[in-house]
């Protein structure tokens, strides 16, 4: 099945028939939290069905957020979440941290590399 | 440790910044401005059980409305990602808000000064938010040139608050912008943990 193109309201039918269902994902996954997959894992992921597949092609070139898969894929934020914390929790796509820091330390790190990031833009 | 390309341990870490303000203001301009991507749109089903709009009683099952979400990506190093997310520009889907907002840097409201009271609620919000932010006027070719301190003044924006120009088309206006942001959360977070001497309350 190829995504739907046009406005992407109109695939909007039983959204999310494609997670049968389930409106809550297996675990919490923050709209920046960054997803890779490896070669190996997209090569099984062949077999998980079309959507899976798609979400391991685009994660395999570059490291992606949930909203870049959830627009690459047009699917809804929350369907994309779900089958992202399936594919996490079936080896599919590897979880990369979201910003989680609490120490002071840590924080302020993240932040100066941030600057740092921008100043060179 | 190991500094042989990103830390394993520690992976790819991204951050956020959110970009707020009423609708047409602006904020889709200004992530296209820095982003390396043309900005992309997520869009989030919400079911809502009609309350409020016409006789829902009589359909089976419940609406949904669609919210669409602006973002835009930098990639800074090989171990490290901006995003850049606008909120939706309908202002009934705060809620949504609370999710951009968690664990963002910080935010900029944008604001357009011919239509200075789409402010409004936006500053609200960010007003009740442990979340730094700063207030940028977005010069638009035609508007009244305001003076920062009678905009200031207009909005009741606090005076800690940042206000500052900028031009959401301009990648080094909007970049200074950013710039802006970033300092202004490490300020906040020095001041959060600099104890030293006891925090006046307002």
């Amino acid at each position: 099945m190829e995504p739907p193109h046009g406005d992407p309201r109109g695939a909007l039918v039983r959204p999310y028939a494609v997670t049968r269902g389930r409106t809550e994902p297996s675990r919490h996954i923050a709209l920046e939290a960054v997803l890779t997959a490896s070669e190996r894992a997209v090569a099984e992921a062949r077999f998980a069905g079309h959507d899976k597949y798609r979400i391991a092609q685009i994660c395999q070139s570059a490291p992606q957020s949930l909203a870049e898969i959830a627009a690459y894929t047009r699917l809804p934020l929350g369907v994309a979440r779900v089958i992202v914390a399936d594919m996490v929790g079936e080896g599919l796509l590897t979880l990369h941290s979201a910003a989680p820091a609490q120490r002071y330390e840590e924080r302020m790190e993240l932040l100066e590399r941030v600057l740092s990031g921008l100043r060179r833009l | 440790m190991d500094y042989a390309g990103y830390d394993r341990e520690r992976g790819i870490v991204s951050a956020k910044i959110v970009i707020a303000g009423g609708f047409g203001v602006g904020k889709t301009t200004l992530v296209g401005a820095v982003s390396e991507i043309t900005p992309l749109t997520t869009e989030a089903l919400l079911t809502t059980a009609g309350a409020g709009i016409d006789d829902r009683s009589k359909v089976p099952g419940k609406e949904t409305t669609t919210v669409a979400m602006d973002f835009g990506r930098i990639t800074m190093a090989e171990d490290l990602i901006l995003y850049l997310f606008g909120t939706p520009g309908q202002t009934r889907f705060w809620f949504m808000w609370d999710e951009l907002v968690r664990g963002a840097v910080g935010a900029v409201v944008l604001v357009d000064t011919r239509r200075i009271t789409d402010a409004f609620a936006p500053l609200d919000y960010f007003e009740r938010q442990n979340l730094p932010y700063l207030v940028a006027l977005n010069c638009f070719e035609g508007a009244r040139t305001y003076e920062v301190d009678e905009v200031r003044e207009a909005l009741a924006i606090p005076p800690d608050v940042p206000l500052l120009m900028t031009d959401a088309r301009r990648r080094d206006a909007v970049k200074e912008t950013l710039i802006e942001v970033v300092e202004h959360a490490m300020r906040a977070l020095r001041e959060e943990y600099g104890r030293g001497s006891p925090t006046p309350v307002a």
